[in-house]
């Protein structure tokens, strides 16, 4: 059985009907990447996944249960963490206390520590500023603070959405490297980026949305090659 | 760092010839303004220095004065010669429209229009000279004289600066207070004493000289001993450490017990005021500071409890008891948190401006409910309730403003102690995480609603403690005093003090509740005073008076990313180590 399985769900912004019957399932251990143009429903997609909005049809099995119903702030304890779009770090506190934030569910102090130690060895550059109030980190120091701290829950799926947006390319390469190496701890990834090259490169299989419903799904290989994503999202003629 | 240098460069505007003409003219509205609504001439009644200073001069030459400093730190770099000639320039440019106020009210009958434009007002701008020329030539030079010394402020050495001002600001807060401090003095000393340092009330000459050098020589002892001195302190061994600071606060501790009988039953009232507002300050801070809810309706927790106290104290018609105030205060407690629940639940899925819009409606809702008919019957509509029973432990009647000090001193002792404990606890980190991001918040485990009734529950009962403490002491409660106000009175005690710092809120309380008790005849102006603080302190220290340490890293933080000192840079890299958040600079 699949880690994750989304089958037809339905979400609403008010009036406006944004998924439209979105159907994915994520395997134990697999990163998958989700791609689309703007205003596709990825960030919609991961919302209602991870319980900030709720689906008005549909519904979502993670690890054999249902998830439709359950509200945000209970899915951290049952493994599903997520950095959100534009990172959401907690800019006025500082790199410490956010990535302390992300294992607020936790009580296992030691757990925890070593669970920190993890963070600082994957990511040195927080180390070194973890006193630092997280608003003046720069930009790409803000996303690994994010990951890091989605880290701190100790998830079993990590949900993430445009990790690389707004990035140097230099640091779009170091953020997907991490990816890769946060993926081969045995953390499970669904990815959400608007860079299908990238995104492409790391996920074992894909999904491309399109204004709220599911337009293509095979391996990333594959879609690689496909003649419509190569001409659509990836600018190769 | 090269980049940022860049970057700063083309990010600070200029300072050329057109900043310092509007600047110049800024301080020169500012002060025709203060004239013109009177506050000078009214300024003028108290003196500051017998016979050569009132405090109306003293408004008039802080215009300048500041507007100088601030253009020179933005000069800074250039040559001394001419940062002292912009802010000679700034000095005169302040007196054009002054001069013309003068001409104005010598030539035209002005005074139909502007009441406060008086012969008397001129004769304070001319300093009392006969010729109005003489007496313009003398503002000229006051006010450049005054401008140029604050462009010079920014060319001495931050330690020199910071002595100088320390020894202005003690001497004209002395000032202020002088006739208190004769009160107290004449008690003690005798009444030869006094007149031999104060003239009727007001400091001599050489008073003033002896205070502003006792504070210069010290800010100058302590900045290059200071540091010495805390390094030693840091050297004991642990145990001399703690010994240190438990007789620091045994020391406190007895100033404060004995504090309302050395200072008399006025200001202890004034203290006890202040307290008030440190409990409120501190009870708000939790929904505004901690959590991020702009709650604009506090005045609805204080009313709960004062008018609970009363039902319950009261020996009138009204009464249910009378039963003693020791158990009242927490039915207080109880009944303002319930309010603050209560209350909380429609506005959960509000955001930021709606939720401030709609805590406004609920302290309005209550301002009614306490006026209205329907309720008259019960809490007595506009008559209030009367004859509320005095506190007591056995015989011991609480009843003076020197016995209220001590409910009020405990009260805000245990709230500061709540208020530290909740900063540093998951509490409190929950709610910083609701401030700055509700989804986030969300998606790390936190239960956001829950989060956000404990923030306006706990918040309430503080109100709700203060209102009860309010009514005991007044013996009485009426429904006026329970307006707007109060709420704007003590979010203001934040702002200014500083947002969710502890320190900031007892000092915004003692500034914008104490201050102006003490300075009761310029009470018309108080509204105005607070407008421009506010507007000042958002300015130039959008952080407050004394900021939350964490603020006060981030503001620094900031300044370490646009900086292109490397002095600057190291500074800040050695604070930012530093784990000493309870310190001001």
């Amino acid at each position: 059985m699949a880690l994750l399985e989304v089958n037809d769900i339905h979400a609403y912004y008010g009036n406006i009907h944004a998924l439209k019957g979105v159907s994915l399932t994520v395997e134990k251990g697999e990163i998958v990447s989700l791609i689309g143009g703007n205003g596709a429903g990825k960030t919609t997609t991961l919302r209602t996944i991870c319980g900030l909005l709720h689906p008005r049809g549909g519904n979502i099995q993670f690890d054999g249960e249902d998830l439709s119903r359950i509200p945000a702030h209970h899915l951290v304890g049952k493994g599903i963490a997520m950095v959100p779009e534009g990172r959401g770090i907690f800019a006025k506190l500082t790199v410490l206390a956010n990535l302390e934030l992300g294992a607020y569910t936790r009580n296992d102090k030691e757990g925890i520590n070593e669970d920190l130690e993890k963070v600082f060895h994957l990511f040195p550059r927080l180390a070194e500023r973890r006193t630092q109030v997280a608003g003046t980190l720069s930009g790409g120091e803000q996303q690994m603070l994010a990951m890091g701290r989605a880290m701190m829950s100790r998830p079993r799926l990590l949900l993430m959405d445009e990790p690389s947006m707004g990035l140097a390319p230099v640091l779009v390469d170091l953020i997907f490297a991490t990816i890769t190496d946060i993926n081969k701890t045995g953390t499970t990834i669904l990815l959400v980026e608007q860079n299908a090259h990238k995104a492409l490169q790391v996920a074992s299989r894909g999904y491309v949305l399109q204004t709220g419903e599911i337009r293509l799904s095979d391996t990333a290989v594959a879609l690689q090659n496909n003649a419509e994503v190569r001409n659509l999202y990836l600018g190769i003629e | 760092m090269a980049h940022m240098a860049m970057m700063n460069k083309t990010d600070e505007a200029k300072f050329d010839g057109r900043a310092l003409v509007k600047f110049g003219l800024l301080a020169g509205v500012v002060a025709t303004y203060v004239a013109v609504i009177g506050m000078i001439a009214t300024f003028s009644q108290r003196q500051v220095v017998a016979g050569l200073l009132t405090l109306g001069q003293v408004l008039l030459v802080a215009p300048p004065l500041g507007m100088a400093y601030f253009s020179a730190r933005k000069m800074a770099g250039e040559s001394g010669g001419k940062i002292l000639a912009a802010g000679a320039s700034i000095g005169l440019l302040t007196t054009l429209p002054l001069i013309g106020l003068i001409i104005l009210a010598n030539n035209t009958n002005i005074r139909i229009m502007f009441v406060n434009i008086s012969p008397q007002l001129v004769n304070i701008l001319t300093f009392g000279q006969d010729s109005v020329f003489v007496g313009v030539l003398l503002l000229l030079v006051v006010l450049a004289l005054a401008s140029v010394a604050g462009a010079g402020l920014t060319l001495l050495p931050a330690r020199w600066r910071q002595a100088l001002v320390m020894g202005v600001a003690s001497t004209l807060g002395i000032a202020l207070m002088s006739e208190l401090f004769v009160v107290i003095l004449r008690e003690r000393l005798g009444n030869n004493f006094v007149r031999l340092f104060f003239q009727s009330g007001v400091m001599r000459w050489y008073t003033a000289v002896g205070i502003f050098l006792i504070a210069f020589g010290f800010t100058l002892f302590w900045q290059w001993r200071g540091t010495q001195m805390r390094g030693r302190l840091q050297q004991f061994t642990a145990p001399r450490q703690k010994q240190v600071r438990w007789s620091g606060a045994g020391i406190s501790g007895i100033i404060l017990l004995i504090l309302p009988w050395a200072l008399g039953t006025f200001l202890s009232e004034v203290l006890n005021n202040v307290g008030l507002y440190i409990l409120m300050g501190l009870g708000l801070n939790i929904a505004v500071g901690l959590a991020g809810l702009l709650d604009l309706g506090y005045v609805t927790n204080f009313a709960v409890g004062a008018y609970v106290t009363a039902v319950l104290t009261t020996t009138s018609q009204y009464g249910l008891g009378p039963i003693p105030f020791w158990l009242v205060i927490p039915i207080a407690l109880l009944a303002a948190m319930l309010t603050g629940f209560v209350f909380a639940l429609p506005v959960l899925r509000m955001r930021g401006d709606y939720l401030a819009i709609a805590t406004l409606g609920f302290g309005e809702i209550i301002r009614v409910l306490v006026l209205s008919d329907w309720l008259a019957s019960r809490i007595g509509g506009p008559q209030g309730i009367l004859a509320l029973q005095n506190p007591s432990i056995g015989n011991f009647f609480f009843a003076r403003p020197e016995h209220f000090y001590y409910i009020i001193l405990v009260a805000c002792l245990a709230m500061l102690f709540v208020s530290v404990r909740l900063n540093n606890s998951r509490t409190g980190r929950q709610w910083m995480a609701l401030r700055e991001d509700e989804d986030v918040a969300a998606a790390m485990g936190i239960d956001t609603i829950l989060t956000k009734l404990l923030a306006f529950t706990l918040s309430a009962a503080a109100g709700g403690v203060a209102g009860a403490i309010f009514a005991a002491k007044l013996g009485t409660v009426f429904p006026q005093s329970f307006n707007l106000f109060v709420s704007i009175n003590v979010l203001s005690i934040i702002i200014i003090g500083g947002m969710g710092s502890i320190p900031g809120i007892v000092l915004g309380a003692f500034l914008l509740i104490g201050a102006p008790e003490l300075l009761r005849e310029f009470q018309e102006y108080r509204l105005l005073i607070y407008g421009a603080l506010l507007i000042v302190v958002m300015l130039r220290r959008p952080e407050g008076l004394w900021p939350s340490a964490t603020r006060r890293r981030e503001l620094q933080d900031a300044m370490d990313l646009t900086s292109h000192l490397g002095v600057v840079h190291s500074e800040v890299i050695s604070h930012g180590q530093s784990a000493n958040p309870s310190r001001m600079d």
